[in-house]
């Protein structure tokens, strides 16, 4: 029991280490976002065009999400070994569902009269899309990136299980010879990742939508 | 042999359905340590969420309170249980720091459902209650908790599945349950033994998901009922 919280001889032993593996924790995360966000973007769209896709849409999605992590990269590793694909495969799974619900529900909340105006206008249905509706409908889908950014880089450290995992390998570490100081570093320095990820996509959000600023 | 072939074979051995190590001896652990961790966590969130919202105080502290949640990984929350309360377990209940993790990462959720459930009663149909002579205790119970109730039970639902997830990582910080048998099968690079493991977990959340989406729609007032479906689940990912 004599094992303190933090070792800091440990730390400065292992900088470029924590480094490596804090790049390979953002890395990680930002493909699995960037890949959810291009597969959530269609599927957000076409459930919203075709309202009978809706319900299979987030059916599926949902599905995914409620099947645990350990799970679902261990359903995948006799396929795709422990390999970063199997890491991706999942961490992208996840994110679907946060993405595509808040892209659906971001254009939902365009008023009709805005609709109908730029209809008025003259726009035409993907110049309205995209001129009118999705910008309209940011703040609500960076609210599903936000969460699917942090969710993912917590969901990172569980990948460590399949010999990836960034910052999840000195946690695993941790647990496995019983040893603190990799055990918070490899936390503190999760958590200090989703807080930063999450703050700086909210600046995006105000520079990206002016108009929403007044709160 | 094929990989499906391997995991039949797996699921009808004798062998993995009896004693300690089998399937059910598992499953009734998981089912256990994860219903009485949920069980738990209600106890200590929905006072807290419900009184919050009710006195319309510690907004900030209760809608955080789930962001925070999500932020740190569960992964580290079990590894921290395990260094602070040990690898003692109670009799006959599994480990306590498995039980300590999943009861801390249940409140979240639940907290700031209750929470912003209460906050979203109408504030005309309050006033309303008000009106017709209800008192504080009769207002809560009888208009704000059965408004409330569509994201309290989505509150409920997303604690469940996520306690039910993370019982399965407590096998990497030497518990029991079906985790068991995939991190073993890693460690036996067995595969037909981790796609078991992994099969027997999945079919639990999903059970455990459509299970208490059919007693929300028991429990739910009729009249919230058709709003209830975008409601209840909407807003746990819009706003939070």
């Amino acid at each position: 029991m004599a094992d303190p919280w933090v070792r800091w001889d440990w730390v400065r032993d292992h900088g470029d280490d924590i480094l490596a593996a804090t790049r390979q924790h953002v890395e990680l995360s930002l493909l699995a976002v960037a890949i959810g966000l291009l597969l959530s973007v269609p599927l957000g769209l076409a459930a919203r065009r075709w309202r009978g896709l809706e319900a299979p849409i987030l059916g599926l999605t949902g599905a995914l999400f409620t099947i645990p992590s350990l799970a679902l990269f261990a359903l995948l590793v006799p396929f795709t070994g422990l390999s970063r694909t199997t890491a991706e495969i999942g961490l992208v799974g996840y994110t679907l569902l946060i993405l595509v619900r808040n892209i659906v529900a971001g254009l939902d909340g365009v008023p009709p009269e805005v609709r109908d105006a730029a209809h008025g206008m003259g726009y035409r249905p993907l110049g309205q899309l995209l001129r009118v509706e999705l910008p309209l409908a940011l703040p609500v889908i960076v609210a599903g990136i936000r969460i699917a950014t942090v969710t993912t880089i917590g969901l990172v450290t569980v990948t460590g299980l399949i010999g990836q995992g960034g910052l999840g390998a000195f946690i695993i570490e941790g647990i496995n010879r019983d040893f603190r100081t990799p055990l918070v570093v490899g936390s503190v320095c999760s958590v200090a990742l989703a807080v930063l990820a999450d703050l700086g996509l909210a600046g995006a959000t105000r520079l990206l939508s002016p108009w929403a600023r007044r709160r | 042999m094929s990989l499906p072939a391997d995991v039949v074979e797996w699921f009808t051995t004798a062998e993995h359905w009896r004693g300690d190590f089998g399937v059910p001896h598992r499953l009734t652990e998981h089912a256990v340590m994860s219903g009485a961790a949920v069980l738990a966590a209600v106890l200590i969130a929905l006072p807290v969420g419900v009184w919050l919202g009710h006195r319309g105080r510690g907004g900030a502290l209760a809608i955080n309170l789930a962001n925070v949640g999500r932020a740190l990984p569960s992964l580290a929350i079990l590894a921290l249980a395990q260094q602070v309360f040990g690898l003692s377990g109670w009799p006959g209940f599994g480990a306590r720091p498995a039980f300590v993790a999943l009861v801390a990462l249940a409140v979240p959720p639940l907290v700031t459902n209750a929470y912003v459930g209460m906050r979203g009663v109408d504030h005309d149909v309050v006033e309303a209650a008000r009106g017709m002579g209800m008192t504080g205790r009769e207002l809560l119970w009888r208009v704000e908790l059965p408004i409330a109730l569509p994201l309290i039970m989505a509150g409920l639902r997303t604690a469940a599945v996520q306690v039910v997830a993370t019982a399965t990582l407590a096998a990497v910080t030497a518990w029991g349950g079906l985790g068991r048998f995939i991190v073993d099968g890693f460690g036996q690079q067995d595969n037909a033994q981790i796609v078991a493991g992994a099969l027997l977990v999945a079919l639990l959340a999903l059970v455990t998901e459509l299970v208490l989406g059919r007693v929300q729609r028991a429990v739910v007032s009729q009249g919230l009922r058709a709003e209830s479906a975008g409601v209840a689940e909407a807003p746990a990912v819009v706003t939070a």
